[in-house]
């Protein structure tokens, strides 16, 4: 499905000090039952924003208003368990185009790429400094360039690089997934397929 | 060249690398169930493209249907709309499917298996992250997103870029008691869940050569449990021996021209991996979750560690703990439990409720504990039944489900109950897995055998 270009993006960010959130808390199983994708954001961390009465917990960053923008950042072994990719539509539909940690779950990393959310790694040190910033400061912005591959925290000395290979820097750039991709090398794809031996 | 098993079926199945990008890989098998498929169906539809190989690709239904009374309609219009879903772009599509109520029934990674559509050397994918499972036999399997759904479904390919390797050796041999679940959770209680983040893991040593094949799956299963890609295990005479002559695996002159590429399926005893482990077999015990992560596993004996012990975030493990209802140091053995789940891709497999009931046979079931005994498949349900497990069972008072997903992820009406205790064979403890609030043990189906009939967390070892 395509997405919206992703270029320079600044903004302030939603702090997610916890480690190891996994898919199923980004996305609970009982949500995954739609056939079509919308609707997903409404249900981003359903059982951490929400008791089970439906009312709100307050307390939780993304129901805090002082919380806003459309970067997350969250702790260490971010996005790990379940491969669904609902997890990473939910963070998008949300309204977040960068995901923050300072280490992704594979899958979960691979699957932000493809719908259009930027997933930046970057050492535990600068989390640190990111979140107590963000802690002092909600309005703290942080300056997200693809182009360019840094990140930085507005106002400050405060910088790193972040990796991102070049195919899909360039897709994110773009626009494009790796369908758009795959669809204009269909007839070396059909003429491998009648030399594989299963 | 020296070169992995791994990179063996890797490298003969990259069509094109990307410079600076990932490699083409093309797919061998694509196994597609109701939960991940019908987006990526959406998805092929507003571009205006078709299936490329139906006859690659196989349909079932399995994550969110019911686990009883499957001849009525299913009652969540939820869940049936996503089931109507499938089988219709089954049928526009021309790929085979295996619905609810079909015998060839059952969740995807153990009907794959059973009807010979995994084999070893291919490229297999799933839109579920336990295919890692079908590496049991040589194969590289790994779970894909509902988008790579839709790019294999219309170009028979997946772009990844090629995983490190990594190396686990387990030598010796096992304890009695001891069963592959415990190997694995084992492992993962050393790696931590992202302890193999990035790498592709192959199995080796005596340990794994000698499981059986339900074993091996078992282990490649739980793989990713630890981060990894997937796992893969050399195919040997038992490999072969259990594919043969099943429905979709190759035949005569066909089978003989697989057996040339198959035998070829073996790490070069030079090649070097990015990483290595060795274990001793014979130092593992009987396994049991305590917290709210696959890694947080210890022997069943041993005391839950303080946050001092482990590194890591001290207050995530604390808030796992509390989540638990339990405290550093505590001992799991006597802890009383709710629920006791046997099923799931990881342990719903024959082999694993011979060794259930082998535990429970001239015992009853605790009175307090509600027990859901689902069977992996229609075949592994009818096996049951022929080799008269499912007497012996209901004699202990239990009684058996009908094949599914069920309690692994809690999208049917399989949930266990906020503040709720469940030994699992499942795959996953995480907070509300099971259902809101649900409290997971992830364990072998002999601890959840010994625990369904004592009542409490048990030794299995004092049973036999
Ligand atoms: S049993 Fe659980 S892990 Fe296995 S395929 Fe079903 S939901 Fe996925």
């Amino acid at each position: 499905m395509a997405y919206d270009k992703f270029n320079i993006l600044k903004s302030s960010a939603v702090p997610l000090p916890i480690e190891n959130v996994d898919t199923d808390q980004i996305i609970p199983a009982r949500f995954l039952k739609a056939t079509e994708r919308v609707g997903f954001g409404d249900n981003l961390f359903r059982d951490w924003r929400y008791n089970q009465d439906n009312t709100v917990k307050v307390d939780f960053p993304l129901n805090d208003s002082k919380y806003s923008g459309s970067i997350l950042v969250g702790g260490k072994n971010f996005g790990s368990g379940s491969s669904r990719e609902h997890a990473a539509w939910a963070v998008y539909d949300y309204g977040f185009r960068c995901v923050v940690s300072s280490f992704f779950a594979d899958i979960f990393r691979n699957n932000c790429l493809n719908v259009g959310v930027l997933p930046v790694q970057i050492s535990p040190e600068f989390l640190e400094e990111i979140f107590t910033a963000i802690n002092e400061n909600p309005e703290t912005k942080l300056i997200v360039d693809l182009p360019s591959q840094t990140i930085s925290l507005e106002g400050t000395n405060s910088s790193e690089s972040f990796d991102i290979n070049s195919y899909k820097k360039e897709n994110m750039l773009n626009g494009f997934d790796d369908i758009d991709y795959l669809m204009n090398i269909k007839d070396q794809i059909g003429e491998f397929a009648k030399n594989t031996p299963l | 060249m020296s070169n992995t098993l791994f990179d063996k079926v890797w490298d003969s199945h990259v069509v094109q690398k990307i410079e600076g990008g990932p490699d083409v890989l093309f797919i061998d098998r694509h196994l597609v169930h109701e939960v991940t498929s019908p987006v990526a169906f959406l998805g092929l539809k507003n571009r205006g493209a078709k299936v490329m190989s139906p006859e690659r690709t196989f349909a079932t239904a399995d994550h969110n249907t019911p686990t009883i009374n499957q001849h009525l309609p299913v009652a969540d219009p939820l869940s049936a709309n996503q089931l109507k879903a499938l089988e219709e772009n089954a049928a526009e599509h021309g790929i085979s499917y295996w619905g609810l109520g079909h015998e060839k029934n059952g969740i995807v990674h153990v009907v794959g298996p059973e009807y010979g559509i995994t084999q070893p050397g291919a490229t297999i994918v799933c839109g579920d992250s336990h295919t890692s499972t079908h590496g049991a036999f040589g194969a590289i399997a790994f779970g894909i997103g509902t988008s790579e759904v839709e790019m294999v479904l219309s170009t028979q390919c997946i772009m990844q870029p090629k995983p490190k390797s990594m190396r686990i050796t387990v030598n010796g041999s096992l304890s009695k008691g001891v069963t592959p679940k415990d190997v694995a959770l084992f492992i993962i209680s050393q790696l931590s869940t992202s302890g193999a983040t990035g790498y592709f893991v192959e199995y080796a040593g005596d340990v794994f050569k000698s499981l059986s094949m339900e074993g091996r799956m078992t282990v490649c299963n739980l793989s990713i449990e630890m981060g990894a890609r997937g796992g893969i295990i050399a195919p040997d005479e038992k490999t072969f021996e259990y594919i043969k002559g099943r429905e979709f695996t190759p035949k005569g002159a066909a089978w003989d021209k697989a057996m040339d590429y198959w035998s070829t399926l073996e790490t070069d005893a030079d090649a070097v991996f990015d990483k290595e482990y060795t274990f001793d077999g014979s130092a593992i015990e009987p396994m049991i979750t305590y917290g709210t992560n696959p890694g947080m596993g210890m022997g069943i004996t041993n005391g839950i560690p303080t946050a001092e012990s482990l590194d890591g975030g001290v207050s995530t493990y604390k808030k796992s703990l509390d989540y638990m209802g339990y405290k550093e140091g505590d001992s799991m053995i006597g802890k009383k439990i709710d629920f006791v789940f046997l099923g799931s891709c990881t342990n719903g497999r024959i082999e694993d409720f011979r060794a259930f009931t082998e535990i429970i046979e001239g015992r009853k079931k605790a009175d307090h504990v509600t027990a859901w005994l689902v069977p992996g498949s229609h075949k592994v349900l009818n096996a049951i039944k022929e080799e008269g497990l499912l007497d012996k069972l209901e004699e202990a008072g239990f009684e058996l489900r009908e094949p599914g997903c069920s309690a692994c992820l809690a999208m049917n009406d399989d949930k266990i109950p906020a503040g709720k205790y469940a030994v699992s064979t499942s795959n996953r403890n995480f907070e509300g897995r099971q259902g809101p609030g649900s409290r997971t043990l992830l364990a072998s189906p002999t601890v959840a055998a010994a625990a369904a009939v004592m009542g409490v967390v048990t030794d299995p070892r004092s049973l036999v």
